[in-house]
């Protein structure tokens, strides 16, 4: 009779390496305050705080939200980049605050303020009325006459290689960090935004939609595309790596006849 | 007219002005610079006529891209209705009176009135 | 909705050439060349006008603008030209959609393919284009 050896367990020897010690330090975490109802002034308040090598900066808020001033406002709900909700300016840049590490930032003192170009509501709030109503004025969505869902009709086939087209803008979180960083929205209130743009070109280049002309137009007016000038900083910026800016090129594409 | 078309002129004026202001600098190297800008041999400019012609079209080009480059900055820095059309047609009349001021001392000291 | 209610960043954000890398410092020395060209374009157009009022109104703005300060103007002008020309040959490219990357599955850390090296090169090699220029008019300019 055969018989099968079975080997001892071995203890296995780790080849990652134990977890480094943090030692907590203590920051300067310094927020914007704005109540529009009880004064139009805007002030900074300063909070000494206890922070990790991975403490975020949502949770360096949430900090002294808890524990130190209940009244401050601020937007969040996923905690891992995937909602949009709590974009800030933090250390003069648009970043989020689930998504950036405090020790990123290499400094002591850390700045939040409300994200530029979106009206304040309170403290660190903004408004997104006007980011949801240009993407609502890009049309996001399929225009196609012929329905997936009538009877005798069937799927659309798209490969893999249509889906690569517009995959990358599809994970737009609308997160409104793009409008902030970019220059023209800074002073131009009519201005469509790199958010809307992208979204114009994710759905324009779809190949189930029909609504290209459409979109095209939409776009190509006076506070349209052409009120980009490819500074970049939307992209640079953008926590999904969507690219808005090589997006508005690419639709420009169309408008310039590179493309068809 | 549609943004596309003015910003397809913008594109267009650009292209055509980086030749021509390339053929316009190299005239002024032909000779020693200074030189280049003695009376009489900046009279004999104007009396060659492609050279003038060219000058002109230098003139509009770059008015065109340039006056379009400034209406671009100015909308982006301020809307409004009124404001907008102020600074559309603001900038085609400031287009034409730099046009038509360059255009009076190409011709007539083309034709000799200098 | 007043300035401070609706916090747009205003001019001083739009100008700040900081923070955002070497795109957003290409688009401010596009425009602030764009504003200086055009500015020339209008003294030059000017400065010429004068030749109608015979040799010694045309030598006398030579008096002017034939000096060291005049000089050094002409030079940033060289400078400027040719930044915008290069900085915008590029601009017109890409916004054709042409240079600026293909788009696919993003990966982590998210670098945004627009933002590629050879965008990076092409604003370097303008910079460095205005440079030997401005370098080779002063050379002939200060030379003479």
């Amino acid at each position: 009779m055969a018989t099968v050896e079975v080997p001892q367990e071995k203890k296995a020897e780790s080849t990652i390496p134990a977890p480094t010690q943090s030692t907590p330090k203590t920051i300067t975490l310094r927020i914007s305050r704005f109540n529009p109802s009880e004064n139009a002034e805007t002030k900074f308040e300063e909070f000494k705080i206890p922070v990790q090598k991975w403490t975020t900066v949502l949770e360096a808020i949430l900090y002294v939200k808890q524990n130190l001033d209940h009244s401050i406002a601020v937007r969040y709900s996923c905690r891992q980049a995937s909602c949009g909700s709590c974009g800030m300016k933090i250390n003069g840049k648009p970043r989020l605050a689930c998504y950036t590490k405090i020790s990123e930032l290499e400094s002591n003192v850390v700045t939040v303020e409300p994200m530029n170009n979106f009206p304040i509501i309170r403290d660190l709030a903004v408004d997104f009325k006007q980011l949801f109503s240009t993407h609502k004025k890009m049309k996001p969505f399929i225009v196609n006459e012929e329905s997936e869902v009538l009877p005798g009709t069937k799927e659309f086939v798209q490969t893999p290689q249509d889906l690569e087209k517009f995959l990358q803008f599809s994970y737009c979180i609308k997160c409104g960090l793009c409008n902030s960083a970019c220059p023209t929205m800074a002073t131009d209130k009519s201005f469509v935004g790199p958010q809307g743009l992208a979204q114009a070109y994710r759905y324009t280049v779809d190949n189930r939609d029909q609504g290209k002309k459409e979109r095209l137009k939409i776009v190509d007016q006076s506070h349209g595309i052409w009120r980009c000038h490819f500074a970049g900083s939307c992209s640079n910026v953008c926590p999904k790596g969507v690219d808005p800016a090589m997006a508005i090129q690419l639709l420009r594409g169309y408008l310039l006849g590179f493309r068809t | 007219m549609r943004e596309s078309i003015i910003m397809k002129i913008h594109y267009g004026t650009a292209l055509g002005a980086v030749a021509l202001v390339a053929v316009h600098i190299l005239m002024r190297l032909s000779q020693k610079f200074s030189d280049s800008l003695q009376y009489q041999n900046v009279i004999a400019n104007y009396h060659f006529l492609p050279y003038a012609l060219m000058l002109e079209v230098i003139l509009v080009l770059l008015s065109v891209h340039g006056f379009n480059g400034l209406r671009v900055i100015l909308l982006e820095l301020k809307q409004g209705a009124t404001y907008e059309r102020a600074i559309n047609y603001g900038s085609i009349v400031a287009m034409a009176a730099l046009v038509a001021y360059g255009s009076r001392t190409i011709l007539m000291a083309g034709m000799g009135h200098s | 909705m007043t300035e401070q209610f609706s916090n747009r960043e205003g001019i001083k954000g739009m100008i700040n050439p900081t923070r955002y890398g070497l795109h957003r410092v290409a688009y401010w020395m596009q425009r602030l060349s764009g504003l200086g060209l055009l500015a020339y374009l209008i003294g030059h157009i000017y400065e010429t006008s004068t030749i109608l009022n015979g040799k010694a109104a045309w030598n006398n703005m030579l008096s002017l603008t034939e000096t060291p300060g005049g000089h050094m103007v002409l030079v940033l002008v060289i400078g400027m030209c040719v930044f915008h020309t290069g900085n915008g040959i590029r601009l017109m490219i890409s916004e054709g959609g042409k240079g600026v990357g293909k788009p696919g599955q993003p990966e982590y850390p998210y670098r945004a393919s627009s933002l590629n090296s050879k965008q990076r090169l092409c604003i370097w090699v303008s910079i460095a284009l205005a440079a030997l220029a401005m370098m080779y008019g002063a050379g002939v300019l200060f030379g003479d």
